[in-house]
């Protein structure tokens, strides 16, 4: 490791932590050596590729070593190690919507486009057109994606029909199923409630009615007529036809727990975490749990289609080609096919397009998906550098309607608020 | 000529060692203490500086890019931040305050309890001082179940007494007050065992000539026992008041980046780890950190100034 780096490591890590609990780290040294160093995220996928790297080691003769990190705690040591420089990571499991601008912005990143356009066989063309623009910026390709969500309806196939109900095709379906259903012990409804947790899983309710976070022009228009009417609605569910006593801190994993647990009848979520609620070991309605598409609102049914995790190598590294041959393994259509059987949803098109492809999945998600994948939008969160703070100001609204608070007014304000934002993050 | 020109070399090394030797002694009180200096200098020293120094530009992004010198600004945002900084102080002043008040009096009345030996006495420590050992991220993931609004046990077994379900960690005010009851849980155990230490240094005496002239066991704990603790309750205070200003763990744990969807545990611990991690705002951070620290070193001396006043 470079001396100045190793100051810089310090530097960073002492100023941020100040306070806080002190960073662990440091590691063998290697320049362009055999050992690719490898950081992922705790998912369904990276189990996978865990288990099949020794394959990957057995044909290449390189070494990987993995580290793997809870979500949060990925972002905090990528904070630190990349801002510090550090050539400690090779590969690195990223997220491109929430920290792919910045990161690319900042160098962070190591430019892959000549990369990607080598190997035919690997063949990046054969990548979803979503995914690709999330992974793309200033024109220069940042990571290849690996994980990739649609925004679907779950729902409780035996509580529809105990209700003598359909499944909802439009919005208003949805409410009225919801509000039919809604009992003492069962909710009608559920989805995420945190401010900055739901913000994602309401984008698909803000494009089916009309708005988006932005307009055209990249000024924020999360105080549109539609947008207002978005919060409104995705809001009124929760508050009025949700769990008694909701929080207004619920990401995916409480929300999923209380549909898990029997105690909702519909759920919108990414699709991508259809096992928790398939699997008879983590589900109690694992029999009973059906997919739909996400219903139509004023202006159709418009779920996000984006990837959520991805795959780069860090720009400091000195070790970028065997980082590459690591990801043009772990992103090959041999792999994309296992994780995708797996359960985890991939970004390439001819996996899709393979029967084998969507084998393991109940039919009616398989088809949820290829509608979703057909009409859905490419971000589900501001694609702004900031998205942490875009998030808390643009999730602001969805609490206050949750809570019952006039969402209206709120919404007015995070408008304005978003604005001021975006005005600071252009200057 | 050429005889003598090794005795010249061996006597200058001599000469060298001898004057290092010299050296050495003299200065040796600064030599022996060097190792540490210089582990202050590099653990806490420069840290503290680096952050000094970028609490006066306005990094953010990436440390590494280019940043301006802005003076005070920072520290002018943040002073005038009604938003978030200072509800944030006000947080971390009540959880301190309400914490600390409650974990001393339950402190006290525990190792009241268990001063006097008693049967069985070995088996209630341990138990008694089981939650301080357990990691604080596990202890706030624990209490996150035990109180969640829907399927957590607390509600159920309030359930059970006829009493209507509770929000806990969910409800806008009753976040807080929630936290403040795990932090007790967990810390109270260390303030038994400092005022235990105490206690079982007291000499006798004093209590039992208070006895001969009759004082009630209430008056014994006030005009004697308490007074001549007054020293091990204020160094309990001070190590523990210093621990609960900076709590972040179970904060975190229980309600993640920002304190909740109204902030309504955010302190200002959580508060920097915000804007430093979430934000990227490295300027504004550090100035909040420079804050925090002079308020923590500024209750500390006050606390210092109050135990020498009690120990004359």
């Amino acid at each position: 490791m470079k001396r100045r780096s190793v100051v810089q490591y310090a530097a960073v890590a002492a100023a941020l932590s100040l306070g806080l609990t002190a960073c662990g780290g440091g590691s063998s040294e290697s320049k362009g050596s055999d050992t690719v160093r490898v950081t992922l995220a705790n998912h369904v996928w990276t189990e996978g590729i865990k288990a099949a790297v020794p394959e990957f080691e057995k044909s290449t003769g390189l070494k990987v070593e993995l580290t793997q990190l809870g979500e949060d705690q990925l972002s905090d040591q990528y904070n630190v190690k990349l801002n510090a420089g550090s050539d400690e990571i090779d590969v690195m499991m990223y997220r491109p919507l929430q920290e792919g601008k910045a990161f690319a912005k900042n160098g962070y990143l190591a430019d892959l486009t000549s990369k990607v356009a080598e190997d035919a066989d690997w063949n990046w063309k054969d990548y979803q057109d979503g995914p690709v623009t999330a992974s793309t910026f200033e024109d220069k390709v940042m990571g290849v994606p690996i994980i990739t969500e649609r925004e679907v309806l779950y729902y409780r196939k035996d509580l529809l029909k105990a209700a003598g109900l359909e499944v909802p095709k439009t919005m208003e379906e949805l409410e009225a199923a919801a509000k039919k259903i809604s009992s003492a012990d069962t909710a009608g409804f559920v989805a995420r409630t945190g401010k900055s947790a739901a913000v994602t899983q309401f984008s698909s309710f803000l494009y089916s009615f009309g708005g988006d976070f932005t307009d055209e022009s990249g000024k924020s228009a999360v105080g549109t007529e539609e947008a207002k009417k978005a919060y409104a609605f995705y809001g009124g569910l929760i508050k009025n036809y949700g769990p008694k006593n909701v929080s207004t801190d619920m990401s995916w994993p409480e929300a999923m727990a209380i549909f898990t647990q029997g105690k909702a009848a519909f759920y919108t979520e990414a699709d991508s975490l259809y096992k928790n609620a398939t699997d008879p070991a983590k589900s109690k309605v694992a029999d009973t749990v059906g997919f739909a598409p996400l219903p139509a609102g004023p202006a159709g049914s418009k779920p996000y289609n984006i990837p959520s995790w991805g795959l780069a190598v860090n720009e400091a590294s000195a070790n970028q080609d065997n980082a590459w041959k690591f990801i043009q393994w772990a992103t090959s259509k041999e792999r994309t096919l296992e994780a995708q059987k797996a359960g985890v949803p991939g970004p390439r098109a001819s996996v899709w397009a393979d029967p084998a492809g969507t084998s393991t999945y109940p039919k009616d998600l398989a088809a949820a998906i290829a509608v979703s994948a057909e009409n859905g939008v490419g971000h589900d969160r501001p694609q702004v550098l900031t998205v942490g703070k875009a998030r808390e100001i643009v999730g602001g609204p969805i609490v206050a309607s949750i809570t019952g608070a006039d969402a209206s007014a709120a919404a007015d304000t995070a408008n304005a608020a978003f604005q001021k934002f975006l005005d600071d993050e252009n200057k | 000529m050429s005889v003598l020109t090794p005795s010249r070399t061996s006597g200058r090394t001599a000469n060298a060692q001898e004057n290092f030797s010299a050296w050495a002694n003299r200065h040796r009180k600064w030599l022996f203490a060097a190792p540490a200096m210089i582990f202050v200098g590099v653990l806490i020293i420069f840290p503290l500086a680096w952050t000094l120094y970028l609490s006066l530009t306005d990094s953010q992004g990436s440390v590494r890019a280019a940043s301006d010198f802005v003076g005070l600004e920072n520290y002018l945002t943040v002073l005038t931040d009604t938003e978030r900084f200072w509800p944030a102080v006000g947080r971390t002043m009540s959880f301190t305050l309400v914490a600390l008040a409650c974990e001393i009096i339950l402190g006290m009345a525990i190792a009241l309890l268990l001063w006097r030996p008693f049967r069985g006495e070995k088996w209630v420590r341990v138990a008694i001082l089981l939650p301080l050992v357990a990691t604080p991220v596990a202890v706030g993931m624990m209490w996150r179940l035990i109180f969640d609004p829907n399927i957590g046990f607390a509600n159920q077994l309030l359930g059970l007494l006829g009493i209507p379900p509770q929000p806990w960690l969910s409800g806008q005010d009753s976040a807080l007050p929630t936290t403040i009851f795990m932090d007790v849980w967990q810390w109270t155990p260390m303030v038994v065992l400092i005022l235990l230490a105490g206690l079982t240094a007291l000499s006798d005496e004093p209590d039992e000539a208070a006895r001969m002239d009759g004082a009630t066991a209430l008056q014994r704990f006030f005009y004697v026992t308490l007074p001549l603790m007054m020293p091990t309750v204020i160094v309990a205070i001070l190590l523990r008041g210093i621990d609960a200003l900076k709590t972040f763990d179970i904060l975190y744990a229980t309600k993640g980046k920002g304190g909740g969807s109204f902030h309504e545990v955010e302190t200002l611990n959580v508060y920097a780890y915000g804007l430093s991690f979430d934000y990227n705002q490295y300027g504004l951070s550090s100035a909040v950190l420079i804050l925090f620290f002079m308020i923590i070193i500024g209750s500390m001396w006050l606390l210092t100034m109050r135990k020498k006043a009690a120990s004359k």
